[in-house]
């Protein structure tokens, strides 16, 4: 192997943490018994939500400024990759009395 | 009480029917099996009048409204079958049910006559009403009579859902003002 390709991988390495940021996590978001929870949650850009929806109802978690409507089936979960930083409410367009916040941090 | 119930719930849908209350059951409180009866029987008529809507209404809003009520009550009625299959009880029809349905049949015929915007009216103003009516008698009276706790529970889920639902009645109500 050359040794300047060494150094490269080397340095692809060291900065690696910095491609993928090391606080990406991913928040899970209980739908149960058409209640959010929790209501309100933190989160910054590149964190992964989970939604899990344990109700026997189709729920959906649809951001008002049209970031995002996830679409929650009966028992299942499904996520979303949080692109941008903001305050962001978001409700069940099936049942609107559903409604949550997400604070995202840059 | 139950006799109480019955007059209330049936009062407000049969305002012009005092008589088919005259039968009702002399027990204090309905019943595990009767208040399954009534809530499966309540379920289903607004199922009914939700798929005569999708036959009939023009209004995006409305039919919004309708598929909402088919999805929301097919899903609690699944539930309530399989709650009463486990726990082995048997719905029982009652005077309740009788007057509900017979209130409804005359609803739906009623309804079926009209057309156009003066139909998408119609059937959200009854929406409201109905949902009003059902959301108050599982209020006062039927989770405070049901003695099973998952009953209980079921009946208790939906009333958040049916609230759920007069709210969004309401909503489409206003807007077709």
């Amino acid at each position: 192997m050359m040794p300047g390709r060494v150094a490269t991988i080397a340095l692809a390495v060291a900065f690696l943490p910095m491609v993928v940021p090391a606080h990406a996590a991913t928040i899970e978001i209980t739908m149960e018994n058409l209640v959010i929870s929790p209501a309100e949650m933190s989160a910054k850009v590149g964190d992964t939500i989970e939604w899990i929806n344990k109700d026997v109802f189709v729920h959906t978690a649809t951001a008002k400024n049209g970031d995002f409507d996830v679409n929650l089936p009966p028992k299942k979960s499904a996520t979303f990759v949080l692109k941008k930083a903001g305050v962001v409410d978001y409700y069940c367009r099936y049942h609107p009395n559903m409604k949550a916040t997400l604070k995202v941090e840059p | 009480m139950f006799i109480r119930w019955s007059a209330a719930i049936a009062a407000a849908v049969l305002l012009s029917s005092p008589a088919l209350l005259q039968g009702a059951s002399a027990a204090d409180k309905p019943t595990d099996p009767q208040i399954a009866h009534i809530a499966y029987t309540a379920g289903v008529i607004d199922i009914n009048a939700a798929k005569q809507a999708l036959k009939k209404a023009k209004s995006k809003d409305v039919r919004t409204f309708a598929e909402d009520m088919v999805r929301d009550h097919e899903t609690v009625n699944k539930q309530a079958l399989a709650l009463v299959k486990k726990l082995n009880v048997t719905p029982e029809d009652n005077d309740t049910s009788r007057a509900l349905s017979k209130q409804a049949s005359d609803k739906l015929a009623e309804l079926d006559k009209l057309s156009g915007a003066a139909f998408d009216k119609a059937y959200v103003a009854n929406e409201v009403a109905y949902h009003k009516t059902v959301n108050s008698a599982l209020e006062t009276q039927l989770i405070p009579s049901a003695s099973n706790a998952e009953l209980k529970g079921l009946l208790q889920t939906g009333l958040k859902i049916f609230q759920g639902h007069e709210q969004h009645a309401e909503h489409v109500a206003a807007e077709l003002k």
